[in-house]
């Protein structure tokens, strides 16, 4: 396989370091969430990728289907997509009680009230 | 006619582990504030450790149970699969959850408002489903699933602190643990990638053909840091002392108790059962991470933990030492290594268990775990502090405790393995470990009392709290007299790993 032909890895790849590099990086908690999610996209992307066959259908028995994508990891990543819409809701939630208690959202100032206690 | 109740859900025992409490989590939900939900909470808590007991004693009659969800047959569908390592957390998880249910009720009621109490219950038995599901399944996509369900209740669990810190280490938690949860769903796509199974049986099977290729290599690399994360191995710790400290006591117990060991089992199935010992210790020499890491924890975090002045962080550092003995038997991959590891695990569930509990009992009645407001709950709540010293003994390794048998296996795999300074490092850390816990017991018996401190007005800790207390307490000590359960169960474990495993 040459090198162009695994784009779709390099995609997951550079996806998943920025996802990676936000959530460090950043002192916001909401960009937090938003560098979350791209990382765990970027595995969606992996998943995705690894079942596709060049020219492949979907898996239904019929005349003219086939060769077949292989829909398991398809549908994994389904499951996936929800453990992480369930995590980013629970986090966005937990971002809106800490904006309450603390009147911010930026890590930093969030340290610096605790510090004064 | 129970008789025959009996027999026809018995073949669907394993399946009812999880169902019975996931099905009960919103049940708990609709019956609302109150009394009701609490009690069907605890009575599902005890139906799901009677089912492991029973799980557990079959396995070691008869070998493993294999059940196939839906009748699906293995590789292709999910299958649930118990044997002595999993029976034996399946065992911890539920037991632990069955001891600390009960203790909920007036320590929630303190705690937490009235108005969430029916979703705290809900996300208690969530987290505990999830966590027992971690531990039956034996396909690795449902573990991850599995995974998340316990993590995403448990992140909602300790942002249910009273303090507004709650809310912040829930959400470092969380951010921590969703990339510790991806880093693991990572390494099982890339070996779905270079196998394509997800069943762990059959993983094991097909890894050693394709063992030379990098996608394996990383795939293990990426699990092993993703369940590292989630079991707080040094240096990746950083989120636990604030999750532990700002968390409703009891969740604090139950999480501490639980939900680290579980992450341990992940690391263990990973290591032995998948890939197997051989290809972990000598192709990515895992052993030469895991034991130097664990080394510096042991001694770093027991270090910090002496200079705590609240009791909650004291022990939550504590944990993390804790932790990292059992990271170290594992690390050692020798069998008696392997059976030290495992019997920590059961004992230092026990014992934390019982040193939070009855810290629970102390924030109830004196309304802080701060050091200075111990002082002279000696005498105000002295079944309590007993408790606590009783488990604190097992804490440090005295012998006749628990403590002191997981200490003995793991100096003796040490020993096994030339690796004299391992033992130095094991009994050092115990003098630590005596230090912190006597700062405690010094503060609980031999300060003097000042003018107006709680203490004074303190009662000993109701009965609801104090049984549950006194039961991990007395098993911290038990287990170090008759080790026929923990270090049998064990060492059935490591022997049943080491022979299958490669």
């Amino acid at each position: 396989m040459d090198a162009p032909g695994l784009y779709n890895y390099w995609v997951a790849v550079f996806l998943m370091m920025t996802g990676f590099y936000v959530v460090i990086a950043r002192g916001n908690l909401i960009k937090k969430i938003v560098g979350l999610n791209i990382f765990q996209t970027s595995v969606f992307i992996l998943y995705i990728s690894m079942g596709k066959v060049t020219g492949g259908t979907a898996p239904i028995i019929a005349e003219g289907m086939g060769p077949y994508s292989n829909p398991l990891p398809h549908v994994l990543i389904l499951t996936a997509i929800v453990v992480g819409i369930a995590t980013t809701a629970l986090g966005l939630a937990l971002v809106v009680r800490i904006r309450e208690a603390y009147g911010t959202v930026e890590e930093d100032e969030i340290q610096a009230k605790d510090a004064d206690q | 006619m129970i008789g025959a109740a009996l027999s026809v859900l018995q073949p669907h025992l394993p399946v009812l582990q999880i169902v019975v409490p996931l099905i009960a989590a919103p049940a708990c939900f609709a019956l609302g504030r109150g009394n009701r939900a609490w009690a069907l909470a605890v009575a599902v808590s005890w139906v799901a450790f009677g089912i492991s007991a029973w799980l557990l004693a079959t396995v070691m009659d008869t070998g493993p149970i294999s059940y196939a969800l839906g009748n699906w047959p293995a590789p292709w569908g999910i299958e649930y699969r118990v044997d002595a390592l999993n029976g034996f957390v399946l065992l911890v998880v539920s037991g632990i959850g069955a001891v600390t249910l009960p203790y909920t009720r007036r320590s929630v009621a303190h705690e937490l408002p009235e108005s969430q109490q029916g979703a705290f219950y809900t996300a208690f038995l969530l987290c505990l489903t999830g966590l027992l599901g971690v531990a039956i399944t034996g396909d690795a996509f449902n573990l991850f699933v599995f995974l998340e369900i316990s993590s995403l209740s448990s992140y909602a669990l300790i942002a249910l602190g009273r303090d507004r810190r709650a809310l912040t280490a829930s959400f470092q938690y969380l951010v921590m643990g969703t990339i510790g949860a991806t880093f693991i769903v990572i390494g099982i796509g890339l070996l779905y990638m270079a196998t394509g199974t997800l069943n762990m049986a059959d993983l094991a099977a097909r890894i050693p053909a394709v063992a030379d290729s990098r996608t394996v290599l990383a795939a293990l690399a990426f699990i092993a840091v993703g369940a590292t994360l989630k079991l707080a191995l040094f240096p990746l710790h950083f989120w636990l002392p604030n999750a532990y400290a700002y968390t409703p006591s009891v969740v604090t117990a139950f999480l501490a108790a639980t939900a680290t060991k579980v992450s341990v089992y992940i690391l263990v199935r990973f290591f032995f059962t998948v890939f197997g010992a051989a290809y972990t210790y000598e192709v990515l020499a895992l052993d030469n991470l895991l034991i130097p890491f664990s080394v510096v924890a042991i001694l770093v975090c027991s270090t910090v933990a002496i200079f705590q002045t609240d009791v909650k962080r004291l022990l939550a550092y504590s944990s993390i030492a804790q932790i990292c003995y059992i990271i170290l038997g594992i690390g050692l991959g020798s069998e008696t290594g392997l059976t030290a590891g495992l019997v920590h695990l059961f004992n230092h569930a026990v014992t934390k268990g019982a040193l939070f509990l009855a810290l629970g009992c102390v924030v109830l009645r004196v309304g802080t775990p701060r050091l200075d407001a111990l002082a002279g709950l000696g005498r105000a709540m002295p079944w309590t502090m007993f408790a606590f010293v009783l488990a604190g003994l097992s804490l440090i390794g005295v012998p006749l405790t628990a403590g002191f048998v997981s200490k003995w296996y793991l100096v003796q795999a040490a020993l096994e393995a030339d690796a004299w300074y391992l033992a130095v490092v094991v009994l050092a850390s115990s003098l630590l470990a005596l230090v912190y816990v006597w700062r405690v017991v010094e503060a609980a018996y031999l300060r003097p009392v000042p003018e107006g401190a709680p203490s004074l007005a303190a009662r000993e800790a109701p009965l609801s709290m104090l049984i549950p207390t006194w039961i991990l307490a007395g098993a911290s000590v038990y287990f170090g007299i008759d080790t026929s359960l923990n270090v049998g169960v064990a060492r059935a474990a490591a022997q049943f790993l080491l022979g299958s495993g490669g």
